[in-house]
Parts: C-alpha cells; structure tokens; sequence
C-alpha cells in the first residue's frame, strides 16, 4: 500500500485544520492533566509515608497473615458467629424500613412538582444533604452515646444515614412520575393529598420497593462493619478476632459474610424482578 | 354534547361484576398475605435487633440534647457564639482533612489503574479467555464484597497504624468497584471499530488501545471522579480502626464527650464532602458536556 502523496496531504492539511493545526492550549492539556496527577500521587506517596522498605515488610507480614488464616475455621464459637449474622441481617432489614417509612413524607417536601415553592424544598434538601453527608459509622458513634452499646444503637444509625439517601431518591422519583394522572384526578374533583394518593404514589410505589430492597442488599454490607464502633452484629466479632489475631476465625467471619451478602443479592434481585418486571431493572 | 351511557343487561352486568369482584378480593388477599410476611420478617428482625421501644422513647430526649450539647461550649456559650473557641484546633483539623482528601486521592488512583488493567480481562466482549475472565471477575466480587474498613484493620496489623494501611485499603475496594463499572462500560460498545482493528492484523493490545479505549475513555473517567467522591466519605472514617485522617480525632472527641470537638469536626467534614461533590459535579460536566451525565 503506498503513502497519502504528499500534494494530497496538504490538501487534507488545508481542508481540516482543525485536526492538524490544533492550538497549543488543546495539545498540552492531556498531557498537563497527567503531569499534575502524577505530580500529586508522589506528592501523596510522600505525605502519606509511604517506604518501599514499609510496602516490602507489609506485604510480607499479610502473606503470613494469608497462611495463617488457612483453613478458615470457626473453632467453638459458630453458634454464636450465627447469632451475629442474624443480628446483622436485622439491623439491615429494620433499619432500611425504618428509614424508608419515615423519608417517603419527607420526600414529597424536596419534590419540585409536589412543593413549587423554593422556600421550603431547599432546607429540606439540604438537610437531607447534611445528613448523607456523615458516614453510618459516625452515625452509630452518635447513637451509641445515646442508646448504648448494641445492635440498637446499629438500627438507629443505619435508619438514619439512610434517611438522607431516601430522601433524594424518592423524591427524584416523584419529579420523574408522569403528571397525567395527578391531571386527572384534580379534574375529577380529587383534593391535593388526593392527587397524591391516587395520583403519584401508584406510579412511584414500584420505584420505591425496588430501592428499599436494593439498600436492604446493600445495608446488609455497612450492618457488618457497625459493629467495629461497638453497634452489634458480626462487625463486632470481626474486629475483636482481628485485633486478638485469632486469624482462621477471622477468615471463617470474612467468608460467612461473602456468603450472606450473596444470599441477599439473590434474593432481593428476585424480589425486585418480581415487583418491577426485568425490564425496569437497570 | 351529551353522551347516553348504556347500561349491559342484568344478567351479563351480574357476571361481569362477579369477576371483577373476585379479581379484587384475589388482589386484596395477596397484599394482606404479602404484608403480613413483612410484619412478621420485622417483628423477627426486631427481637433479633434487641429493638427496645420504651428505652428508645426514653432515650430520645438524649439524641435531642446531644445535638444541643455538641453546639455548646465549655463556658455554657453558644458555639457559633465564640468561633474562634469553637474552631480552636483548625489547623490540626485542616491538615488531616488534607490527609483525609489525599488518602481518598491516592487510594482511588491507584485502584481506577489497577482496575483499568483488569477489566479488559473480565469484560464480556473483549476477554481474552472464559477461564481468566471467571477468575479476574471473582477476584473483583471479593474485592467489592468486604467492606473496605475491614481491609482496613487487617492492613493495619500488617503495615502499621497510619494512613498508608487507610490507602491501601481503599485501592483494593476501588478494584473491585471500578473493575465492575468499567467492565459494564466496556460490555456496552460498539464491537465494528474493533473488527476493523483487528482486520489490520493488529493484536489484542492494540486492539483495546485504538478501538475501545477511544470509545470508554469518557466513562472511564466520569465513574473514576463518581468514585473519588465516594471514598473521601469513605476515608473520613478509616480513622476510626488507625488508618490515618480526620476520622481519629473525631472517634476521640466522641468517647471523651469533647462535645464542641464533635460538632466543629463534622461541620467540616460535611463542608469537605459538599466541597467535593460540588468540585467533581462541575468537572464532570465540564470534561464531558451532557450526555455523560445520563
């Protein structure tokens, strides 16, 4: 195959300048953006004191680590690393529906075409922003100091971290329902909670159960670590095998916990399949 | 206009309605049936949580006055009262937050490059063998699957109290995160660019350069910012199990009760995260234009 002749590139040199004659600012971008990241990595690296002697160290003491967890074994305790999980699993379960119960009606004040008035949707917005803002494990911290150590305390920080994230989303919900039908209530004579009912809470309750049970699946994962601060469940014995180094529990805690994060998955996603049909899935 | 509304015959009318009721009647026992399995799963779920209503109610005035508490100073002031009091230790705080937002930096590029490299491999479309794929894809669901505070103490243990063991740990569920989205992304393009690659004579590698990597690059980047946001909240807490950042002298406040502490430290947090979310929101924009956003 033979070269572009070159009287034919500078054709295409001249019709598309664009591409061949970029300017300089568009050119060096990419590579600036690069530079400035790496920049700021080793920057990190330093600050953050990483050492190659440290890295080399480390990755030896987690081989050791590794073998000494093999084979994952729960030694007495299964009995009560089962209790655990059942604890976990119903801190995830309550603290969801807690939360979902008590942000739909606060949802309805951050949606646009339920409250037009500013005045009211931007606080509200924002304190759900606040409150999403803080960690659950801060949460747990909170409520531990105000109900004591145990899974309680789990419930409460799970219900209201959540809080913030139903907020926004049921209320995306509601602004993305179709208002046909709200329409068509007021035309009948409906009242505004009416227009609600009838109206909205039909189209959007589908939406909603599919994102409670999502968050049930994924509550069942942050439900495993509040026990870390002390909010019950298996984080609690996780962490304390960890710190008295009992490595092969700690590898049976770890496993117990893949497996019950699987089991939820595939049942929530059959649950939501089942409410929402498989399309509606993304 | 009027419209006549002719009424069915009796008979049919009968038949009809009988349906109809019974359709509903069906409809209603399976809603009782479907929410009496929700009570009785949270009544289970409940005495499994030791939920314990009266000392809820009790306790509830705490979780009020804590709120009061944190906003008051030692001197029984107001703390916006007094803000130099009340933000007493900013620098100290600042700088950790800067520690906390860098954890978050490092973390997640280490983990999008790590996750970059693999997820050719786990894609659907572009893996180069069925075996490596299950392998690359369960390593990924681990990764994702153990809550990265988890990571966090074990790494602890094994590379000592500091922030380089919060990093790590959040490399490793960076991986598994962004393994998967960018695997999906991959999953979702046009295969023609790579046939015609590929029609050169071109190998796997160039492949995934000149024919995907044009294609995803964007989505790539839009997921990588997603994530950065995501584990700067993420590394605000590494604190709590020694992992460096703010989250150590917040635990610390919290169980010594240095009440004003509280408050100050998670206003900044919040402010931080706002911070981010505002930053990576307009950058994403701004790289991207609309249609990324969808």
């Amino acid at each position: 195959m033979n070269k572009l002749p070159s009287a034919n590139s500078e054709e295409l040199r001249a019709r598309y300048p664009a591409v061949f004659n970029r300017p300089m600012a568009s050119r060096a971008a990419v590579p600036a953006i690069f530079v400035a990241a790496l920049a700021l990595f080793v920057f990190g690296l330093t600050e953050l004191e990483f050492s190659p002697a440290r890295i080399i160290a480390g990755v030896k003491q987690l081989g050791w680590i590794t073998m000494m967890m093999i084979p994952p074994d729960p030694g007495s305790s299964l009995p009560a690393y089962l209790a655990a999980m059942g604890e976990t699993l119903s801190i995830a379960l309550l603290g969801t529906t807690l939360a979902a119960l008590f942000a739909l009606p606060v949802s309805l004040l951050a949606a646009r075409n339920i409250i037009p008035s500013p005045w009211l949707r931007f606080p509200v917005r924002r304190f759900l922003d606040s409150i999403r803002g803080v960690d659950t494990l801060i949460w747990a911290l909170v409520w531990i100091n105000v109900v004591g150590l145990g899974p309680f305390a789990g419930v409460l920080a799970i219900a209201v971290s959540d809080f913030g994230a139903f907020g926004k989303l049921f209320s995306e919900a509601f602004e993305a329902a179709d208002k046909k039908q709200v329409e068509g209530i007021r035309a009948s004579g409906g009242s505004p909670l009416h227009e609600i009912r009838f109206g909205l809470l039909p189209q959007v309750l589908p939406v909603i159960a599919g994102q409670v049970l999502y968050f049930i699946e994924s509550n069942t994962r942050s439900a495993t670590i509040i026990g870390i601060v002390g909010a019950g469940g298996i984080g609690l014995q996780l962490a304390e095998q960890i710190r008295v180094l009992e490595w092969q529990k700690v590898s049976f805690l770890i496993l117990m916990i893949l497996v019950a994060v699987a089991a939820i998955d595939w049942i929530s996603s059959k649950l939501r399949f089942a409410i929402i049909g498989r399309r509606a899935v993304v | 206009m009027s419209a006549a509304v002719s009424l069915l015959p009796a008979q049919q009318l009968a038949a009809l309605n009988d349906a109809y009721r019974r359709a509903v009647a069906k409809k209603r026992l399976r809603t009782t049936l479907v929410t009496a399995v929700c009570f009785a799963a949270l009544l289970i779920a409940a005495m499994g949580a030791e939920v314990n209503v009266v000392t809820f109610v009790s306790k509830l005035g705490n979780f009020v006055s804590y709120f009061d508490r944190i906003f008051t100073l030692d001197t029984g002031a107001r703390a916006w009262k007094d803000i130099a009091e009340w933000f007493w230790g900013w620098q100290k705080w600042l700088s950790l937050l800067g520690e906390t937002v860098l954890i978050s930096y490092v973390g997640t590029l280490v983990g999008a490059v790590i996750a970059f490299g693999l997820n050719f491999l786990a894609a659907e479309n572009t893996a180069p063998s069925a075996a490596l794929r299950f392998a690359v894809k369960r390593f990924m669901e681990f990764c994702r699957t153990v809550p990265d505070i988890v990571f966090a103490l074990i790494f602890v243990i094994a590379f000592g109290l500091g922030p380089m063991a919060g990093v790590l740990a959040i490399a490793i569920h960076c991986i598994g995160a962004l393994g998967k989205q960018y695997g999906e992304i991959v999953e979702n393009i046009d295969m023609k660019p790579v046939e015609g690659i590929r029609s050169t004579g071109a190998g796997w590698t160039d492949c995934m350069r000149f024919a995907v990597l044009p294609q995803v690059a964007a989505g790539f980047a839009s997921y990588t910012l997603l994530r950065f946001e995501i584990n700067v909240r993420g590394a605000s807490v590494m604190g709590f199990v020694g992992a460096g950042g703010i989250g150590q002298e917040l635990v610390v406040a919290v169980r010594k009760f240095y009440y004003s502490d509280v408050s100050a430290i998670l206003l900044m947090i919040i402010v931080t995260v706002f911070i981010i979310d505002i930053g990576t929101g307009w950058l994403r924009g701004r790289l991207f234009g609309k249609e990324a956003r969808a």
